[in-house]
C-alpha cells in the first residue's frame, strides 16, 4: 500500500532519514517506533508530503507520490498538538476537508455527524476546541482526517500530550476504531508499551536507519540487535549477553552457565520481590524474582547465589550486547 | 522590494547627496558651530530622558504590574496616550502649560526645562511598555527564596529582580533615546529656536531645508541617522542576549 | 516580593504623582482652555474652509497610507515568519527603521530623491504636493502593521496550516481560511496605530508638504500655522480635535490589546 523506497533526508548537518525503505501493507496498523531524534516523525511526513526527501521514492497506492503536495496525497494527519482551528466550531473543523472540495451541505452536514458520533462527540457541534479537554481536541482531530476518506492515516506521537489515563483510553479506543474502519494506518510514537499495544506491525528506528520490522511479538523474543531489545523492553547484562530481568532465574548452589553474585539489597514490590546483585567483576545486576521463589531461597544481604539463564545454555535466547 | 522603493532609496539618496557638494562641505556643514551646537543639546537632552524614564519607567511598570488601586486600568491605558497624540498638539499643550498664559505661573518657553519636558511626555510610553510584560512574567518564587534565605526587599529588589529587568529596561531607555534625539513636532513651538541655546539638531535641520541648503541639511541628517542605526543595532544585540538568558 | 504597605503606597503615590504632573495635568490644561470660552468659537474654528479642507486632507491621505501598509504589513509579516531567506534581519531591521529616524530626517531624504535635483524625475509633482505626503505618512506609519502581526503570526505556529495541506486546502485557501482568521485581532490592533499615526504625522509631512494653505494643508500643519498666525484659540480648536481623534484610538486600542494577546 505505501512504499518507502531508499528515502534520504536531511537538515543542514543533521542526517534525520539514511537510506530507509519500508513497506506498509493495506490496511494494517504499523507503528514507527523511536527514541526523539530517530527520524520517525521525519518519515511520516516524508510519506504525508510535509517534508520532501532529498533523495528516494514514496509510492502510495501503486502511484508515485514523491513529487505530489501533501494536498494531493488522499492522506489524513493528526499532530500530537491537535493543530485544532481554534476559530471554527467543532462541525467547522471537522467539515473542512469536505467544504474545500465542494461537497453539498446536506451532505457534509450528515457525514460531519456521522464521524462525530464515531469519535464519542455527538452533540458538540457548535463548540469550540478551546471549550474540549485535549484528549476531545485530539478525537476530533481525527474525526476531521477521517472526514475526507483517506487511504492512508498518519498519526504523529497522537497522544503524546495527554495524560497517562486519558492516553491509555485513547490508545484502546484507536484499536477498536482501526478495527472497525480499516484505514492503512501508521503511528508514530516513542512509547513502546503503547506500539505493543496497538500495532500488527513495529518498525523500530535509530538515528536515521530501521533497525528491525516484526510484529510485536517477533521484536520482543527475538530481537536483532541490543539496541531493539533494550528498547522494547527491559533488559539485564550477563557477562557479555543481554538478557530479560524476569529471565534470569537465581539458584543457592552453582549451576552450569551461571554466574556468582552477592547480594547487596532486597527490594519487596509487592507482588514481586527485586534482588540487587553485583556480580563478580564488580557489575550490578538487578532480578526480578516472585515473592514465593525469593522466600524458597531464602535472601539476605550479603548471601552469594548464582545467576543464570532459565533456559539451557545451548538454547540461546540471549543476544550479544 | 515595496520596502526598498520607500525606505531604502530615500534613504540611500539622503546619505549619497549628503556628499553633493564634496567632502569638504559635507565636513564644514557638520562642524559648523551652530550645528555642532545643536547636535550637542539634542544628545545630552536625549541622554537625561533616556536616564529619567528608566527609573521612572521602571517604577511605572512595577506599580502598575504589582500593585493595585481604583483606576489603575484607566491609568495604564493612559500610558500609550504620548503615542497616539500627534507631536504638534503635545506642543500645544506644554505650550498652554508653560507659556505665557500659564495657570501655574510658569515661564519656561525657550528654555531647556520645556524642551526636557517634551521629550519626556513623548518618550514616556518606552521603558515603560517595555519593561511590563518582563515584570508581568517574573518567577516569584524567586524573590520568595531571596525571602526566605533573609534578604531585606531592597536587596531582593536590587539582586534578584533588577537583572532580570536590566535587557528591557535598557532596550526600552534605548528606544527613547532615539525617539527624543529625533523629535520635532512638540519642541518646536516650546523651544523658541534660539541658535546655541535651544535648538535642537532636528530643528537645525529642518531650518536649513528652509533656507534652501538641503544638502548642509543632509549632512547634518545623515549624523543623526547613523546615530538612529547605532542605537537600532544595539537594542538589536541586546535583544539577543536577554534571549540567551531565558533558560 | 513582599514590600511593607508604607513602601508599597508610597512608591504609588510618586509614580502617580509624576504621571499625573506630565501626563494629567497637560492634557486636562488644553481642554479647559479650549472650551474656555464656550463650545462655540471651537465648532467655529474647527469649520472654517481651511480646517475643513485640512481635515479631508488629512483623511484622504491616511485612507491611502493605511490600507497601502495592512496589505504590505501582511505580507511582509508572513514573509518574515513563515519565509525562508537570506538576510531576514536586515528586512528587519528596515522595518525599525521608521521608529528610530527623526521626521524632518526622513522628510529631507524623500525631498533629495523626488524633489527638484532629485534622482527621481516623475511626471506628476512630487514634492509640495500630495503625493509626496503620502509618500511620507507611508514610510513613517510602516512598522505598525508588521510588528503586531508576526508574534501572533509566531504564537499560532503553522500546524494549523499544515494541518489545512493534508486537508486538500490550496495555498490560497489556507491563507484566507486558516492564517488571515487567526491573525485578525493582531490586524486590527496595527491597524488602529497606523491609522493614529499617519494623522498624527507631522514632521516628515512638513518638510514635504511646503504648506501651501488650502492645498497641501493636513490637520497637524494646520494646528501650526495658526500658532505661527497668533491664532492660538484657533490652534487650540484643531488640537482638540486631534486630541479627541487621539483618544478615541486609544479606547480602540485598550479594547482591542486583551483580543490580541488572546491567541
Amino acid at each position: 500500500m505505501i512504499s518507502v523506497d531508499a528515502v534520504t533526508k536531511q537538515f543542514g548537518e543533521f542526517r534525520a532519514l539514511d537510506d530507509v525503505s519500508l513497506d506498509v501493507h493495506e490496511g494494517s496498523l504499523t507503528a514507527l517506533l523511536g527514541p526523539s531524534g530517530s527520524g520517525k516523525s521525519t518519515l511520516l511526513r516524508v510519506i504525508a508530503g510535509l517534508e520532501l526527501p532529498d533523495d528516494g521514492r514514496v509510492v502510495i497506492d501503486g502511484e508515485d507520490a514523491t513529487a505530489l503536495p501533501a494536498q494531493r496525497r488522499g492522506i489524513g494527519f493528526v499532530f500530537q498538538h491537535y493543530a485544532a482551528f481554534k476559530h471554527m466550531t467543532v462541525r467547522e473543523n471537522v467539515a473542512f476537508g469536505l467544504r474545500i472540495r465542494k461537497r453539498p451541505k446536506a451532505e457534509v452536514t450528515a457525514k460531519v455527524d456521522e464521524l462525530l458520533g464515531i469519535v464519542g462527540l455527538q452533540g458538540y457541534q457548535t463548540r469550540y476546541p478551546s471549550q474540549l479537554s485535549g484528549g476531545q481536541r485530539q478525537r476530533m482531530a481525527l474525526a476531521r482526517a477521517l472526514a475526507i476518506e483517506p487511504r492512508v492515516l498518519l498519526l504523529d506521537e497522537p497522544f503524546g500530550a495527554l495524560d497517562a489515563k486519558v492516553r491509555a483510553e485513547l490508545r484502546a479506543w484507536l484499536r477498536r476504531l482501526h478495527d472497525e474502519v480499516h484505514v492503512t494506518t501508521v503511528l508514530v510514537t516513542h512509547d513502546q508499551e503503547e506500539a505493543m499495544d496497538v500495532a500488527d506491525r513495529i518498525v523500530v528506528l535509530n538515528e536515521g536507519r530501521i533497525e528491525q520490522t516484526g510484529t510485536p511479538r517477533e521484536l520482543y523474543e527475538r530481537p536483532a540487535n541490543g539496541f531493539v531489545m533494550s528498547f522494547l523492553g527491559p533488559v539485564a547484562r550477563l557477562g557479555e549477553a543481554l538478557v530479560r530481568p524476569h529471565d534470569l532465574r537465581v539458584t543457592a548452589e552453582p549451576r552450569e552457565g551461571a554466574l556468582e553474585a552477592m547480594v547487596q539489597r532486597i527490594v519487596h514490590l509487592g507482588f514481586e520481590v527485586r534482588a540487587e546483585l553485583q556480580l563478580a567483576d564488580g557489575a550490578p545486576l538487578s532480578v526480578q524474582l516472585t515473592r514465593d521463589d525469593a522466600l524458597a531461597l531464602e535472601l539476605a544481604h550479603g548471601d552469594i547465589v548464582w545467576v543464570g539463564h532459565t533456559v539451557a545454555p545451548s538454547e540461546p535466547e540471549t543476544v550479544a550486547a | 522590494m515595496w520596502l526598498s522603493v520607500i525606505v531604502l532609496i530615500p534613504l540611500a539618496a539622503l546619505v549619497a547627496r549628503s556628499t553633493d557638494g564634496g567632502l569638504d562641505t559635507f565636513w564644514s556643514a557638520v562642524s559648523s558651530r551652530q550645528a555642532v551646537s545643536a547636535l550637542k543639546l539634542s544628545l545630552w537632552t536625549s541622554l537625561v530622558v533616556a536616564a529619567v524614564n528608566a527609573v521612572a519607567g521602571t517604577a511605572t511598570a512595577w506599580v502598575l504590574v504589582r500593585d493595585e488601586f481604583r483606576g489603575k486600568a484607566v491609568i495604564n491605558a493612559l500610558i500609550d496616550l504620548p503615542f497616539a497624540l500627534p507631536t504638534i498638539v503635545v506642543g500645544i499643550i506644554l505650550l498652554a502649560l508653560v507659556g505665557p498664559t500659564s495657570p501655574v505661573g510658569i515661564h519656561a518657553i525657550a528654555t531647556t526645562w520645556a524642551i526636557l519636558m517634551a521629550l519626556l511626555f513623548v518618550t514616556l510610553p518606552f521603558v515603560v511598555r517595555s519593561v511590563q510584560p518582563v515584570v508581568k512574567e517574573l518567577d516569584r518564587e524567586m524573590e520568595e527564596a531571596a525571602a526566605s534565605l533573609g534578604a531585606s526587599s531592597t536587596t531582593i529588589f536590587r539582586r534578584v529582580v533588577l537583572p532580570s529587568l536590566v535587557p528591557a529596561i535598557l532596550s526600552g531607555a534605548a528606544m527613547s533615546f532615539a525617539r527624543a534625539v529625533g523629535e520635532f513636532g512638540s519642541v518646536i513651538l516650546v523651544a523658541g529656536n534660539i541658535p546655541f541655546h535651544t535648538q535642537l539638531a532636528s530643528v537645525y535641520i529642518f531650518g536649513q531645508v528652509e533656507s534652501d541648503d538641503p544638502i548642509g541639511a543632509a549632512a547634518v541628517a545623515v549624523v543623526l541617522l547613523a546615530l538612529s542605526l547605532a542605537v537600532l543595532l544595539a537594542i538589536a544585540v541586546l535583544a539577543r542576549r536577554g534571549a540567551r538568558h531565558e533558560r | 516580593m513582599s514590600v511593607d504597605r508604607r513602601t508599597r503606597v508610597g512608591l504609588r503615590t510618586l509614580v502617580l504623582g509624576y504621571l499625573t504632573v506630565l501626563l494629567l495635568v497637560p492634557v486636562g490644561l488644553v481642554f479647559y482652555r479650549t472650551f474656555e470660552h464656550g463650545v462655540t468659537p471651537v465648532w467655529q474654528a474647527i469649520t472654517t474652509p481651511a480646517a475643513a479642507h485640512a481635515f479631508w486632507l488629512t483623511l484622504e491621505i491616511a485612507l491611502i497610507a493605511v490600507p497601502l501598509n495592512t496589505i504590505f504589513g501582511v505580507i511582509t509579516a508572513l514573509a518574515l515568519v513563515r519565509g525562508r531567506f537570506r538576510g531576514k534581519a536586515f528586512v528587519d531591521a528596515l522595518i525599525s527603521l521608521p521608529f528610530a529616524l527623526s521626521p524632518v530626517v526622513i522628510g529631507l531624504a524623500l525631498l533629495l530623491v523626488y524633489g527638484r535635483g532629485g534622482w527621481v524625475s516623475l511626471p506628476f509633482q512630487v514634492i509640495f504636493a500630495v503625493p509626496g505626503m503620502v509618500l511620507a505618512t507611508v514610510f513613517v506609519s510602516l512598522p505598525f502593521v508588521v510588528r503586531e502581526v508576526v508574534p501572533v503570526l509566531q504564537e499560532i505556529g503553522d500546524e494549523q496550516e499544515q494541518a489545512a495541506a493534508t486537508l486538500g486546502a490550496t495555498r490560497w485557501q489556507v491563507f484566507w481560511r486558516i492564517t488571515l482568521p487567526a491573525i485578525r485581532w493582531g490586524i486590527a490592533y496595527g491597524v488602529v496605530l497606523t491609522t493614529a499615526r499617519a494623522i498624527g504625522e507631522f514632521g516628515a509631512v512638513s518638510v514635504v508638504s511646503g504648506r501651501i494653505a488650502g492645498q497641501t494643508q493636513t490637520l497637524t500643519l494646520l494646528v501650526e500655522q495658526r500658532f505661527q498666525n497668533f491664532d492660538l484659540s484657533g490652534a487650540y480648536a484643531a488640537s482638540a480635535l486631534l486630541g479627541v481623534i487621539a483618544i478615541a484610538t486609544l479606547l480602540v486600542m485598550t479594547l482591542l490589546k486583551p483580543r490580541k494577546d488572546q491567541t
